[in-house]
């Protein structure tokens, strides 16, 4: 229990193993340490940044799925819209069809019918002209008296 | 305690509790010690061979350790031993982050060899206080030694060459930069013009030297007190082992209790001495 010189050999010790611990040791620890905590914040901070982008896309798929959606709808209303029109065109082209055809035939039919009827009075124009002839006995010059049948004609 | 047959138990703890000296005694010239009375009258010039041995093993087993570690460091996966140091570094590292507001790259690793290194010396508390020493004492019987001349204390700390040491070396760093920071005339302001003001300058200085002077001298006495009584109630539980069986079981029982708890006080004051470390120094580098 003696104070000796084992105090300054002490202190000497002491202090060169501090010496050596500032310069060897404590350094290239905490430079470990730093690093790796600026790695691990680095992580972190690419992690955040990932995960935001991740939101981000979501969000944009999102969005082009909805207008995606909807420009389908879109294009299914326009489709039946345009079927409908198309299908009443093709109503009434067949009802325009319909009708030209019933006239058409109406037409020929009132042709027929004139032509028909020309031909009967023609018919009943030369049985009155026979039937004037049988009444008369005489034969009658058509080419004469051809004026006074078709007056007659007219007035069937 | 093969000694106890031949020794009594007062001859027993004196010999515990001397060191193995090496000095120049008037007489005899430079030798080892026979006795304690011999290491006496040796005075200032004699070394405690044995705390200086210990102390240098142990700090250099902590610096190879850590240096090993620190050589081959990464910052990427950390392997077992690093992460055993990183532990240590991070514990150190916050402590002085939390005590110390100044920028003084001697800090933290004055900070981290105080506190493994004394922890180491005192862990030598818990080897069983006869193993090292007997060892010795046959090892140097073979030599040629008397047995009852050879002594051998482990454990540094309860030298208080050791303690007082270290706290002069940071005694010597508080003043240092102290003088450093603060200029000569802060330094000195401040030891005599606070707390009365200048009128009272004589009370001034007793108070405040008073206070720098009991920094080193209550950072050594507490390590060796604590470390010192720790040693004796170990001593003194060893001698109970030339008694009957049941005594000598009651010793090992107690034995066990105090080493047990004992982990916790050798923690403990290597921790006290760091932390104190840190604020005087913190102290030091603070204007007032």
């Amino acid at each position: 229990m003696n104070i000796n010189l084992t105090l300054v050999l002490q202190m000497v010790a002491f202090a060169a193993f501090v010496w050596f611990c500032m310069k060897f040791v404590w350094p290239p620890i905490v430079g470990a340490l730093a690093e790796r905590k600026a790695k691990i914040a680095e992580g972190l901070a690419a992690a955040e940044r990932g995960h935001k982008e991740q939101e981000l896309g979501a969000q944009q798929a999102a969005k082009t799925m909805k207008d995606a959606k909807s420009k389908a709808a879109e294009i299914v209303n326009q489709a039946q819209r345009r079927a409908t029109e198309i299908v009443d065109e093709a109503k009434q082209e067949a009802r325009e069809e319909g009708a030209r055809l019933v006239h058409a035939a109406q037409a020929e039919i009132d042709q027929e019918a004139n032509r028909a009827r020309e031909e009967l009075r023609e018919k009943v124009a030369s049985l009155a002209v026979a039937a004037a002839e049988k009444i008369l006995e005489k034969e009658i010059d058509p080419t004469a008296h051809g004026a006074i049948v078709d007056s007659f004609t007219q007035q069937i | 305690m093969a000694s106890s047959e031949t020794l009594t138990s007062q001859g027993y703890i004196k010999h515990h509790l001397t060191n193995l000296t090496f000095g120049n005694h008037p007489e005899q010239g430079w030798t080892f010690a026979a006795s304690g009375k011999e290491a006496a009258e040796m005075g200032f010039w004699a070394v405690h061979v044995d705390t200086m041995f210990f102390s240098i093993l142990l700090g250099g087993l902590f610096l190879w350790f850590f240096k090993k570690v620190a050589d081959k460091v990464t910052a990427g996966e950390p392997g077992g031993a690093q992460n055993f140091v990183e532990w240590i570094v991070d514990f150190v590292e916050e402590n002085v982050r939390g005590s110390f507001s100044g920028k003084n790259p001697l800090v933290a690793p004055l900070a981290l060899t105080i506190f493994v290194w004394v922890f180491l010396m005192n862990l030598m508390d818990l080897v069983p206080v006869d193993l090292i020493p007997y060892s010795f004492q046959i090892l140097a019987t073979l030599f040629g030694a008397d047995p009852h001349h050879v002594f051998l204390k482990v454990v540094p700390t309860t030298d208080p060459n050791a303690t007082f040491g270290m706290s002069l070396m940071v005694f010597l760093l508080v003043v240092y930069y102290s003088i450093k920071i603060k200029g000569v005339g802060g330094f000195v302001g401040e030891l005599t013009l606070q707390p009365f003001g200048k009128w009272g300058l004589p009370a001034n200085l007793v108070l405040e030297g008073i206070n720098l002077l009991s920094k080193p001298v209550s950072l050594s006495l507490r390590l060796f007190g604590n470390l010192y009584a720790g040693e004796m109630i170990f001593i003194l539980i060893a001698l109970m082992y030339g008694h009957n069986i049941a005594v000598s079981l009651g010793g090992g029982l107690l034995q066990l209790g105090w080493a047990i708890f004992h982990i916790l006080v050798i923690t403990l004051q290597a921790f006290i001495f760091m932390v104190l470390t840190i604020v005087y120094l913190d102290m030091a580098h603070q204007h007032h």
